[in-house]
């Protein structure tokens, strides 16, 4: 088992190093260079040469590329940033805070929602209790997450003024964010939910408890959930891992200055090291969550757990 | 045997029970009865699809709530209609008095518990007044009666083998002493040597415990085995009930059961080839106006395909078909 | 005739299905709206003709709407209903050309992996780590950043983005069917390899493709909407839903109907594709559906 997640950690590594080069890459073919970016357009070009000499942009592909990737491993350090000319870890100190608070904060929110609904949903098939979740659901999935986030600026802080609409500040900023979030995932969650519970409910086992005498409570909440969450985990975990780079539209729609934002500045201005450094971090973060939620499939599922062991 | 006023530990009478779709209605069992004494075995015999499986489930109300229906008959388990049970005595009828072996050991275990938990579970329910210890000793104990090693019981049920795994369900079934355990085919899943081992472990439990048993089975080799009476079941309808003596030894027959035991190989008669019994069962969607095996009767009359058979009654052996009833006489 | 007779129980096995998609409400209400949708699609320069879109028309500027302007007009005065209209062939474009773009590429590469193993497999399916591993939408962004940003860009990119998810079924697809006995019987029977994957394989896989491809599209045309939105797809003056929500977020104080409207038919759009999607799932397997 530990060597499992060992195994699994050192993966990480190379994996981590493609995307570098891939991102790192792409990047250098993107047409523009940071001076001209950065610079008014009737700055002379000398200047501009000036600067994307002194930012090291000047150099070949491959020596920008090793110099990185040295400072990386060697080092832990992702360098110098083209646009604030200050290192890139600053930037994170204060930005993956809040990635990680959004995403923790709306995903926890959205699985309180789901959850339950998907089961209820799933043991009341065809009533209302189903019906109504589900249409909901199917709905909610269908709205695109910018435009919810628009509708409750429009109606919660513009209309009825109850929460600011951008920026940090005090706790009722993250109010909105949150449910622009939460409210989009909650539906998929509990279409998850609701299916995976259906199917569950049915198995032979789930019989078996029925015909031992159990009360449907216990069998619902005992013997079926367990075996129906396992998927919804699955799903939890990837979208947590994929919330904190995703939050890009979100951070952008309420001015969060998260990693979101950083990331799309950083491409915008052909900020090459702070893109790829956002990259790192986002595959890291979502591939140690993959890690973890792989270890807690196998702390509930006996089988997955004699896998790894093997 | 039969007192006049007795009152029989299970008593099914014209139990008819359909499921229902959107797309269609299967009939699945049409009009059954029959009677079962505390201690006896009754063996339900049929081919897949017969309404075996439908039967058993309805005996502890466990037909899918929304698309099986019971629409008539009634069922009576020592003098108490099954239909009229409130929830909690349904749940201590449930796995008390009757429990259910299940035909698929790979899928009847929950996988995330373990074989402890799954069998105290139902020691725990039907004992409240057990504390922990004693019901780990109980499920020491039930486990040790299947044949299986004390130190095993907190695996998990992938660590077993199928055999194995059956015996587990097994042990979940005998956990609370039920009057009555019902089989569900035990050994279709399993090997040919196992099913021995199984079958023979089932009866010495039998016959030390004195609970009465209904053996669901389409392999008329573990009827012989074990059964005092057998129920020949086809297309939801029992077509021929008798003592294991009247199935095996009687001279008059139902073309189905003769057809049965034609589909059986016969070591000490030599036959040139086996005769299964053409054709397939009627669709349960859609059964027949007369008898339900008229189409495949190498016997039918004219009258068969139009009328259901009466019953003829020969002691306790009972036989539906047109042979014998006497009508045929009047057809013919 | 042999031929005949197997497109016969095609058309008998396709009826079927269809019988069964009629039965389900909700599908049919989807497939309906979805239709016209389409209608809209194909009859979009008979309701409103594409100049339309571009006029610019100061007077007008931010009139809610009325009579003249059912959907009122934009910041330059543009018939927003024009817009609206015009730029649905533009996400329904998107959806379909993404959708079936990756399945293909992902397709052919999942199946060839499930079948071929080995090597190979290990290869395109370590790559296919990598990409995944860069979580949701970054390495689109990343891709039109650097292509630039316009709608052939987006599409690559939001290809490459799907091809890792499609590669995965297929393959899993493909392994599950390799392991079942028709396929050992027609390999011991000496069928070559890809007649084997195009007579045996794919129409086995088919409703799992299908079912997945279908509910798939109204995600596409989603994230298509919100790269727009930030800046990163089709860009002005071309009318796309989400640029017009980008450009309402200035003007909302005011012209609420600016950001209602794209979204409704963004919500629309992509509801009615999930309602056929979930009524064609029943329908090609039965058995899912309780």
């Amino acid at each position: 088992m530990i060597r499992y997640v060992v195994k699994r950690f050192l993966m990480l590594i190379p994996l981590v190093l493609c995307i570098t080069f891939v991102v790192y890459g792409l990047m250098s073919l993107a047409p523009g260079d940071p001076a001209s970016i950065m610079l008014p357009s009737n700055a002379p070009q000398e200047q501009k040469d000036a600067l994307n000499h002194k930012l090291g942009y000047d150099r070949p592909f491959l020596v920008k590329y090793a110099d990185f990737v040295y400072n990386l491993v060697f080092k832990g350090d992702f360098g110098i940033s083209y646009r604030t000319q200050q290192p890139i870890i600053n930037e994170f100190k204060t930005r993956l805070p809040i990635s990680i608070t959004l995403a923790f904060t709306s995903l926890t929110l959205a699985a309180c929602i789901g959850i339950p609904l998907g089961v209820l949903s799933a043991v009341k098939q065809y009533s209302l209790l189903d019906t109504i979740p589900s249409v909901m659901a199917l709905t909610l999935s269908a709205v695109p997450s910018f435009w919810f986030g628009m509708m409750l600026i429009y109606f919660l802080a513009y209309k009825l003024g109850l929460f600011p609409s951008y920026g940090m500040g005090g706790i009722e900023h993250w109010v909105l964010p949150t449910l622009t979030i939460a409210v989009v995932y909650a539906a998929e969650i509990l279409r998850y939910t609701r299916s995976s519970m259906l199917e569950t409910i049915r198995a032979d086992y789930v019989r078996t408890a029925r015909a031992k005498g159990v009360a449907e409570r216990t069998v619902i909440w005992k013997h079926a959930m367990k075996n129906g969450l396992l998927p919804v985990i699955t799903l939890l975990g990837s979208s947590f891992g994929a919330q904190i780079g995703g939050a890009i539209v979100t951070e952008n729609l309420y001015n969060l200055p998260g990693l979101g934002t950083l990331t799309l500045v950083s491409i915008n201005m052909r900020d090459t090291p702070t893109v790829v450094a956002t990259s790192v971090i986002f595959a890291t973060l979502y591939n140690i969550i993959l890690i973890l939620v792989d270890l807690m499939y196998a702390f509930i599922d006996p089988r997955i757990k004699a896998k790894y062991s093997r | 045997m039969s007192e006049v006023n007795h009152t029989p530990f299970l008593e099914v009478k014209d139990l008819r029970i359909i499921y229902k779709t959107d797309l269609e209605t299967v009939y699945a069992v049409n009009g059954i009865s029959f009677k079962l004494e505390k201690g006896q075995t009754l063996g339900l015999v049929g081919e897949t699809g017969a309404g075996k499986t439908t039967t058993a489930l309805s005996l502890l109300r466990l037909l899918p709530e929304r698309t099986g229906k019971v629409v008539d008959g009634t069922i009576t388990i020592e003098g108490q209609d099954l239909a009229t049970m409130d929830d909690e005595a349904l749940r201590q009828m449930r796995g008390g008095q009757i429990a259910m072996i299940f035909q698929d050991p790979m899928t009847s275990l929950n996988p995330v518990m373990t074989v402890a938990d799954q069998i105290g579970e139902s020691i725990m329910i039907h004992n409240p007044e057990f504390n922990k210890e004693q019901i780990l000793a109980r499920v020491k104990e039930v486990l040790n009666l299947v044949g299986i090693a004390e130190n095993r019981a907190s695996d998990y049920p992938h660590q077993f083998s199928g055999g194995m795994k059956q015996r587990v369900v097994i042990a979940m079934a005998l956990a609370c002493n039920p009057h009555l355990i019902i089989a569900d085919e035990p050994t279709t899943a399993l090997d040919v040597t196992i099913q021995a081992q199984v079958i023979s472990m089932m009866r010495n439990l039998r016959d030390t415990l004195g609970t009465a048993m209904i053996m669901i089975t389409h392999d008329l080799g573990i009827v012989a085995q074990t059964c005092d009476n057998v129920a020949i079941m086809y297309a939801g309808e029992l077509i021929e009930v008798g003592t294991a003596e009247d199935i095996f030894c009687a001279e008059k027959h139902h073309p189905y059961t003769v057809g049965l035991f034609g589909s059986i190989p016969n070591l000490n008669v030599k036959v040139d080839r086996l005769s299964p019994i053409p054709g397939l069962m009627p669709d349960p969607t859609n059964l027949p106006e007369g008898c339900p095996f008229a189409p495949r009767c190498n016997k039918c009359m004219p009258i068969c395909e139009k009328q259901k058979p009466g019953v003829y009654q020969d002691g306790e052996h009972q036989i539906r078909c047109h042979l014998f009833t006497g009508a045929a006489k009047g057809g013919q | 005739m042999k031929k005949n007779r197997r497109q016969s129980r095609a058309i008998v096995r396709l009826k079927e299905i269809w019988r069964r998609f009629c039965k389900n409400r909700i599908a049919l209400a989807g497939f309906i709206v979805f239709m016209c949708i389409m209608m809209v699609v194909v009859f979009a320069d008979v309701i409103v003709p594409y100049e339309m879109t571009e006029k610019p028309s100061p007077p007008d500027r931010l009139t809610p709407p009325c009579a003249e302007h059912p959907f009122g007009t934009d910041e330059f005065g543009r018939s927003v209903f024009a817009r609206i209209i015009h730029a649905a062939p533009n996400s329904l474009f998107i959806g379909f050309t993404v959708s079936f773009g990756s399945l293909l590429v992902g397709g052919t590469l999942g199946i060839a992996c499930g079948y071929f193993g080995g090597r190979f497999d290990n290869l395109i399916m370590r790559f296919l780590d990598m990409i995944s591993a860069l979580p949701g939408s970054l390495l689109a962004i990343v891709m039109v950043a650097v292509l630039g940003p316009n709608m052939r860009n987006l599409i690559i990119a939001l290809i490459v983005g799907h091809i890792a998810g499609f590669a995965r079924m297929c393959r899993s697809v493909a392994l599950s069917i390799s392991e079942q006995e028709y396929i050992k019987a027609a390999k011991a029977g000496g069928s070559s390899d890809l007649r084997i994957i195009f007579r045996h394989a794919v129409p086995n896989a088919a409703s799992t493709l299908i079912i997945n491809t279908t509910m798939s599209i109204s995600g596409v045309i989603l994230s298509a909407c919100s790269l727009s939105f930030i800046g990163l797809g089709v860009q002005p003056p071309k009318p796309e839903w989400g640029a017009m929500l980008n450009d309402a977020r200035q003007y909302f104080n005011g012209s609420p109907y600016l950001m209602v409207i794209p979204g409704l038919a963004i919500l629309i759009t992509s509801i009615s594709i999930n309602m056929m999607g979930d009524g064609l799932r029943d329908a090609l397997d039965p058995k899912l559906k309780s």
